[in-house]
């Protein structure tokens, strides 16, 4: 019999089209996701050597990082994202990609739209110019972002050179209580191994609190991989995958979609197969997770406290907590649980899906945003926003203050129009709280649809757990 | 591109840790749509105030590190984004190398295909650097990628790892696109075997 292999090793050995073993390899890609802002330079760079794109039908283009989630039937106000969306229509256009305009019904963050369309399945290897491409990791595909050369590269010659990364299991025990999602189960992970604690890995999510999570709280644990600084984070697909996929209008359809079925249950790990590292998290033990710095590693549980630098295990630490407290503007021991905010952003290709948004529901319904906050809520694509409509929810959120807007990146990096003042403080289920990430000055931090929601109606950061408990109803 | 043998110059230290490519580039500078022009954004929340005049104590603004083509770093260089625009920013400014703990994965590709050389050496050595950086304004350090070594005039010599492909491209200042296309037979093959698997063709 042959070795036991991971479900990574799997999917890496079937694309090796040369090269490997202690060399790099150059590795087949299947599906190439292109955005805006980090594509024009790669077209530009073909058209100067007079190359061609090697297989346009397994890219696909979409704007959404700096388009505006105001009105779009209005001229896009910012000159300087009206000309790279523009070069993104012309590029597509001459080099005949398929791209997901404006005014597309299936316009929306690059990383929604891809499992949403069923473009994104098992096995497969995606890459494209944004390191959240983990996200599609979630199908237990190979996915995993790269740079502007790379695009260049991949769009080039279908390929990208790649040296050949190592396994990491994360392993959740247990099964999260209520009041506690995917997003807790990633940021708890980072919280753990730190921002580079998986950096030249792979990681693959196990255990019976993944296979108990929706495809949409899959695509969020993996989309946070690339905070813990793994290359690429992997589930292996089961039957809530092929459920997820099935009927999706780019899915295998017809007598295709019985054999993709039956070829997609080889993509997991095998028994006895070894990974070069493992961590394992008691799921059965969290608390909502909440970040109080400026790294998404700087996580701890709401009911915690700000810690105080004196404690951190270094003196490299001591002075980068120092300088995160500073920047947000919080004092060592204050309860984490209590903090004003003046902004909640639901929205990012983390948390910006159909469930996500019917999990903040449950919390604003028939709640008020607290007087003071703004709070908008940013699906994740035009399809997400249709089936909310269809579903009442975007009403929930108005009804309650929310603002109600048009898909795209928005405030999890403020490339448009929607950015915290400095000195704002922010909940946000996006997934980084970089110093002025989301506006300079900005202070975010990162937590669940849940606790943004509950941050809303309470106008500051609060255990939603408590929340839930006064609601019996949840929202069906 | 262009290609990376051996450099010497003046260095500066900026030793914090996590330093991310939101910091190294903020995104309103993401908007071009060409590769250069990127240097006077580079840093620009930390160099310059509110108000857009630079700001004395950042570390790049002191009068000793004007004229450094090599960045002293500190561990977990350019993690986040995948950016490009931050390897573009660095070497517009002036940078030819970096030398840090360790880097975040993407970061490192990119600098690689910009002829940015990314040069990893233990956090105490990288501190040395800066300490003898930050004293002496006539201090070089040289990064010699041929004989995989940094070396300064004051004795100071240390390896760094690199791996031979990458070595190889910096050293030829060698286009990868190129490279791969020489395998073009090598491709058309896989995709006739790919045929065969259920791989994301779509109907
Ligand atoms: S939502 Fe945020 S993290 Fe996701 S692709 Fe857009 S900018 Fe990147």
């Amino acid at each position: 019999m042959s070795r036991p292999r991971t479900l990574f090793d799997k999917v890496w050995e079937a694309h090796v089209v040369s090269g490997g073993g202690t060399a790099p390899a150059l590795l087949y890609v299947d599906l190439h996701l292109v955005h805006e802002v980090t594509s024009p330079q790669a077209f530009e760079g073909l058209r100067l050597a007079g190359r061609r794109v090697r297989r346009p039908e397994l890219t696909v283009a979409t704007v959404d990082h700096n388009v505006s989630t105001g009105d779009r039937r209005l001229p896009i106000a910012d000159e300087i994202s009206a000309r790279q969306i523009a070069a993104l229509v012309r590029n597509a256009r001459e080099f005949e990609v398929e791209l997901f305009d404006l005014d597309s019904p299936e316009q929306g963050i690059v990383h929604v739209i891809g499992p949403e369309l069923g473009l994104t399945q098992p096995g497969m290897v995606i890459v494209c110019g944004d390191s959240h491409t983990s996200t599609h990791g979630a199908f237990g595909a190979l996915a995993f972002g790269i740079g502007t050369s790379e695009v260049e590269h991949v769009l080039a010659t279908q390929c990208i050179v790649q040296s050949r990364p190592r396994t990491m299991e994360v392993r959740y025990e247990g099964m999260p209580a209520a009041g506690v999602t995917a997003k807790d189960l990633v940021l708890a992970l980072i919280r753990r191994i730190g921002t580079a604690g998986a950096t030249g890995h792979v990681l693959e999510y196990t255990g019976e609190a993944i296979r108990a999570l929706s495809m949409a709280g899959r695509m969020t644990v993996c989309n946070m991989s690339i905070e813990a600084g793994a290359r690429a984070g992997m589930v292996a697909p089961d039957e809530t995958t092929f459920a997820y996929l099935e009927g999706r209008a780019r899915a295998p359809a017809g007598s295709a979609w019985g054999r993709a079925r039956r070829d997609w249950s080889a993509w997991t790990t095998d028994t006895g197969a070894a990974y070069d590292a493992e961590v394992r998290i008691d799921a059965a033990a969290l608390a909502p997770q909440v970040t109080w710095g400026t790294s998404p590693g700087m996580t701890a549980e709401i009911t915690d406290r700000v810690p105080d630098p004196a404690d951190a295990p270094s003196e490299a630490d001591r002075q980068s907590y120092r300088r995160a407290l500073e920047y947000m503007g919080l004092r060592p021991g204050t309860p984490l649980e209590g903090l004003k905010v003046d902004r909640v952003f639901l929205g990012s290709c983390t948390n910006a899906r159909i469930e996500d948004l019917r999990e903040a529901a449950t919390v604003a319904r028939g709640r008020r945003v607290a007087s003071g906050v703004r709070a908008m809520v940013v699906p994740g694509s035009q399809r997400v926003k249709a089936q909310a409509e269809a579903e009442g929810l975007d009403r929930i959120f108005t009804d309650a203050g929310f603002e109600w807007r048009n898909p795209g990146c928005s405030m999890c990096l403020g490339m448009n129009d929607d950015i915290l003042a400095p000195g704002e403080r922010c909940a946000s289920t996006s997934n980084r709280n970089f110093e002025g990430r989301q506006g300079r000055g900005g202070r975010t931090h990162l937590v669940s649809p849940l606790m943004a929601a509950a941050a809303a109606v309470e106008g500051r950061l609060v255990d939603v757990r408590a929340l839930m408990q006064r609601q019996p109803a949840p929202y069906a | 591109m262009q290609p990376f043998t051996s450099h010497t110059g003046r260095a500066v230290g900026l030793l914090r840790a996590n330093v991310d490519t939101d910091q190294i580039i903020p995104k309103q500078f993401l908007k071009r749509i060409e590769r250069t022009g990127f240097g006077s954004a580079l840093f620009y929340d930390w160099r310059y105030g509110p108000d857009g005049s630079p700001d004395p104590a950042f570390e790049l603004n002191r009068p000793a590190a004007a004229g450094a083509t090599i960045l002293l770093a500190g561990p977990n260089f350019g993690c986040g984004s995948s950016r490009e625009h931050a390897p573009w920013a660095l070497a517009d400014y002036g940078f030819r190398a970096i030398i840090a703990p360790s880097f975040a994965d993407i970061f490192f590709g990119n600098c690689c295909q910009n002829g940015l050389l990314p040069v990893v050496l233990p956090e105490a050595q990288v501190t040395v650097l800066a300490r003898r950086a930050e004293a002496d304004g006539e201090y070089r350090i040289t990064v010699d990628l041929t004989a995989r070594r940094v070396t300064d005039g004051e004795g100071f010599e240390a390896a760094f790892p690199f791996d031979d492909y990458r070595r190889d491209m910096l050293l030829q200042g060698l286009d990868e696109i190129g490279k791969t296309l020489l395998e073009a037979a090598r491709i058309a093959a896989f995709e006739r075997r790919r045929a065969a698997l259920a791989l994301g063709d779509r109907a």
